[in-house]
């Protein structure tokens, strides 16, 4: 062993080449993508909170008329429970429960997920049908700019899923597949919060 | 072919909307030259065609560029866009220069076209010549500076250039088909409405800002985990490089400040084409929300621009005086503030927007501090010079320039953060000669410098000098010749986006104004003359110590042109400025005590997919080419999914022994090389290994 006791400056010394824990190195990269995520549905919360004015209004339909608590609160419930699906199949890598017990839970939580996206979509129809479409006022346009844009991350991390169980499928538990669920739990897990702060603002808020 | 056949391909677009045709169907010199810029770009591209095939470097092209993953390359490659880019922006500013200077009464533009120009002069030298140009400085140097062998995702460092790419490629394409904005850099609602601009020209903006934001918040994330987790053993957060610290406050900008303008553009996208009303006028539009998410962008921004320069002269300044950094704990200090007070600003940009007074009280106070750490950096930086043995080489002196130029930028912009005043003059000439004087000392001259100093680093030759000299004087003299002209006629009333005006007295200003815009042009001549000579001349100029300057940080310590794996083996950091200070001991060059095999990324097609479908994506989109948006985004999301699922297929390993061999030969060379000292940095002796008697006192 090469000891050097009085280094200057910088020693050329081998064996020491970055083997980095890369799961750590693209998790942390994840973060700062949820993070400048967040930075987005703030600001589309902004603009929402800004909008919820006379003004904004128009005279087309005001939050009160428009929303109703048991349909969000049906969506919420599924995505809810699609997050705490997820926190099962993370205890199941985490405790070794075999590929099968992972591959249920994230089924279930691709079925939560899906069943989130049709309660919305159906909510979203009855409201286009009854003249409530985003060209009709500027707090309809924000309404349509924040709620669809986590629809859309959600259908995101639906497709994400279903690559996951494919690729689970092909491959097994490796080493990178488990990274990923890692990434895609935290992933749902974000989407779970934001769908806490539209359920709050926009739902809660509006019916109050 | 039926009408609904042809607009089910080709959208809007027809022969009405070829900018090359134009001055056939109205001769007049307004269209000539609009079809004069639009034949440029067609036969640019024609002739560097030709060239590639004629030369046969097409395949080298693609396989040691297009499709490298190397950080290096990608570096060089975001540079040669931003240089592309610079020509375009720079002529596009000599223009409106020469229009003013031609402007009392008339001029020789149209306002259209006028209006047009300032926008994608603006659009172009922020988003794809500034912001290319440091991207690139930064992904060439901080995994060097780190001791790193690569960024921490290689292939999503290519898909960021790639999606740079492909916004630059619409801004170019709007030059030939159809119009760019009219709205300014900035694209105000409700003027880039429907109802006020139909159109294309929003569009393009719209499509080319979001691609190249998308490409520039990726590359934040890259580089803000890339100097979290890839540094050398030993070096700590306090011994980073002051380039790395700024790249860093640059990078965590980058995560937190684009996505704003990823907001407001697709917001803006969501009204032209959906007839949303976010920013409208009527049905509860609210536009103030567009000028606060913009400028939440926007001012953060001015930052992502300026700091990387503020590195760059850190290491520029300390390695010409021949002197470690003075202050370095206060410089990182104030890096940061700058990066945190950078997001309590933005409302200083529509101070006259009719909020209360005690609003702009508020943020004219908070822009005023932001002074204070700049201050602090202007302060450091002469201290390191105080005492130092400086040599007045090229970055020094777009450094020297830099210091002087920027104070006074400085000063103007205090008078601006004072909401009266700036009642006073705002929307005048004087706001733009005060961002030109930021901007262009702060980011430009540093750009440069950047350019000059760690040009041998990438190609192992250094550039020409007196060339050098001759194009560093040209952008000092025309600069404050074009710039400082605008002080006056804003002071006097001359509107800023003013095609024409009716008072004479602005006149003689604009045409000293009009002459600097000459000595502008000279500069881009000049450099690239610099860039011919020191290529031809390359042979006697070479950097085989990988040295030339005698500087302190690791980047030197590697051969130059650095090879794919930046290290042999990687180094353990002990200091800072750890280059330095082994020099000073006399041990710049030392020998590994043993090798290990490295693994590199492979080779990947993502960058120009992104940039080619990416394009695709945008002309579908800006011309209602529904299958060719939809077709083109299929295309990335299946790239996309199908390299996740697959992985990186090639991956390379190198033998130690091949690594061993080649380093030791480079270790031969440069020890028959025969050191030089300072004083002989510019002739043709000096090869890039300092002489030991500067290094010694340099460490102390």
């Amino acid at each position: 062993m090469n000891i050097v006791v009085r280094p200057h400056g910088l020693t050329w010394v081998a064996g020491h080449d970055h083997d980095h824990d890369r799961i750590a190195t693209t998790l942390s990269g994840f973060w700062l993508f949820m993070m400048s995520d967040l930075i987005i549905f703030g600001l589309m919360f902004a603009t929402y909170v800004t909008m919820l004015t006379p003004e904004s209004f128009a005279g087309g339909p005001t939050p009160k008329e428009l929303f109703e608590l048991p349909g969000a609160a049906m969506e919420t419930a599924a995505l809810l429970t699609s997050t705490f699906t997820f926190g099962m199949a993370s205890l199941a890598i985490k405790y070794d429960r075999g590929l099968s017990k992972v591959m249920l839970w994230l089924l279930v939580t691709l079925a939560l997920g899906v069943v989130f996206l049709a309660l919305e979509a159906r909510e979203f129809t009855y409201m286009l049908a009854e003249g409530a479409v985003p060209q009709r006022s500027g707090f309809l346009s924000a309404f349509f700019g924040l709620v669809p844009l986590h629809g859309t991350h959600v259908t995101a991390g639906v497709i994400w899923l279903v690559i996951m169980l494919i690729e689970l499928n092909r491959t097994g538990l490796t080493g990178p597949a488990s990274s990923r669920i890692a990434r895609l739990a935290l992933f749902w897990h974000f989407l779970d919060l934001i769908w806490v702060g539209i359920f709050s603002v926009v739902y809660l808020g509006g019916i109050a | 072919m039926s009408h609904g056949f042809c607009s089910l391909i080709f959208g809007r677009l027809d022969v009405e909307s070829l900018d090359f045709l134009k001055a056939f169907f109205h001769p007049g010199l307004n269209d000539i030259i609009l079809s004069g810029a639009a034949w440029v770009v067609i036969v640019g591209a024609a002739v560097t065609a030709a060239l590639l095939t004629w030369f046969r470097l097409w395949g080298p092209m693609w396989s040691k560029w297009l499709i490298s993953v190397d950080h290096k390359r990608i570096g060089v490659m975001y540079i040669v866009l931003a240089l592309i880019m610079l020509v375009r922006g720079a002529l596009e500013g000599v223009v409106m220069r020469a229009q003013q200077a031609d402007g009392l009464h008339g001029g020789f533009l149209s306002a259209d076209h006028f209006a047009q120009l300032f926008s994608t002069h603006g659009t172009i030298m922020i988003f794809f010549m500034a912001m290319p140009f440091l991207t690139g400085l930064i992904n060439i140097v901080v995994p060097l500076q780190i001791g790193a062998r690569d960024v921490s995702f290689p292939m999503l460092n290519s898909l960021s250039l790639g999606l740079t790419v492909s916004g630059a490629m619409l801004v170019m394409i709007s030059l030939v088909i159809g119009d760019f904005s009219t709205g300014g850099w900035s694209a105000y609602p409700p003027y880039t409405e429907p109802n006020f601009q139909p159109g294309v020209g929003p569009d393009y903006w719209i499509w080319a800002v979001t691609l190249a934001g998308l490409g520039s918040t990726l590359t934040g994330i890259n580089f803000v985990v890339t100097i979290f987790k890839e540094r050398a053993p030993g070096m700590s957060f306090l011994r980073m490089p002051i380039f790395t610290w700024n790249a860093l406050c640059t990078s965590l900008l980058l995560v937190f400040a684009m996505p704003p303008l990823t907001v407001a553009a697709l917001m803006l996208a969501a009204d032209r084409y959906l007839g949303f009303h976010f920013f409208t006028n009527a049905l509860g539009g609210n536009m103030m929300n567009y000028a606060n998410l913009f400028w939440q962008f926007g001012h953060p921004e001015v930052y992502i621009l300026v700091l990387p320069s503020f590195g760059i002269y850190g290491e520029v300044i300390s390695t010409y005086s021949g002197k470690r950094l003075y202050g370095y704990v206060t410089l990182v200090i104030a890096t940061m503030a700058i990066g945190f007070l950078s997001f309590g600003v933005w409302l200083h940009h529509f101070f006259t927007m009719g909020q209360d007074a005690d609003v702009n009280a508020v943020f004219g106070i908070a822009t005023m501090l932001i002074g204070i750490p700049t201050g602090v950096k202007v302060y450091d930086w002469m201290a390191t010079m105080f005492r130092g043995r400086i040599r007045f080489s090229v970055p020094m002196v777009y450094a020297l320039a830099f210091m002087v130029l920027f104070v006074l930028g400085g000063l103007t912009g205090i008078l601006l953060a004072n909401p009266p005043v700036d009642f006073q003059v705002h929307n005048t000439l004087f706001l733009v000669a005060h961002f030109h004087n930021m901007l262009i000392p702060g980011t430009l001259f540093g750009l440069f410098a950047g350019y000059t100093y760690w040009f041998p680093k990438v190609f192992g030759f250094r550039l020409n000098d007196r060339w050098g000299y001759i194009a560093a004087f040209n952008w000092i003299v025309g600069f404050v010749l074009s710039f400082m002209p605008l002080y006056a006629v804003g002071l006097m009333g001359l509107t800023r986006r003013a095609v024409s005006y009716t008072n004479p007295a602005f006149e003689p200003w604009l045409h000293v104004a009009g002459v600097g815009a000459i000595f502008i042009t000279a500069a881009l001549v000049s450099m690239c003359v610099q860039l011919y000579v020191s290529i031809r001349d390359r042979e006697l100029t070479r950097d085989i110590g990988g040295d030339p300057w005698d500087a302190r940080t690791l980047e030197w310590a590697t051969p130059s042109p650095v090879p794919a794996y930046n290290f042999p083996v990687i180094p353990h950091i002990h200091a800072l400025e750890a280059f330095a200070v082994a020099k000073g001991a006399g041990l710049g060059y030392q020998e590994p005590v043993s090798y290990s095999d490295i693994h590199l990324p492979g080779d990947t097609y993502i960058g120009v997919i992104t940039a080619v479908f990416g394009t695709a994506l945008g002309v579908g989109l800006v011309w209602y080419m529904w299958w060719l948006a939809w077709l083109a985004f299929a295309v990335i999301a299946v790239s996309l999914i199908a390299r996740a699922v697959l992985g990186d297929r090639h991956p390379v390993t190198i033998p130690a022994a091949e690594i061993k061999r080649k380093y030791r030969a480079w270790l031969e060379v440069v020890r028959a090389t025969a050191p030089v000292t300072r004083a002989l940095e510019w002739d043709y002796r000096n090869h890039g290994v300092a002489a030991a008697e500067y290094t010694k006192e340099a460490a102390e």
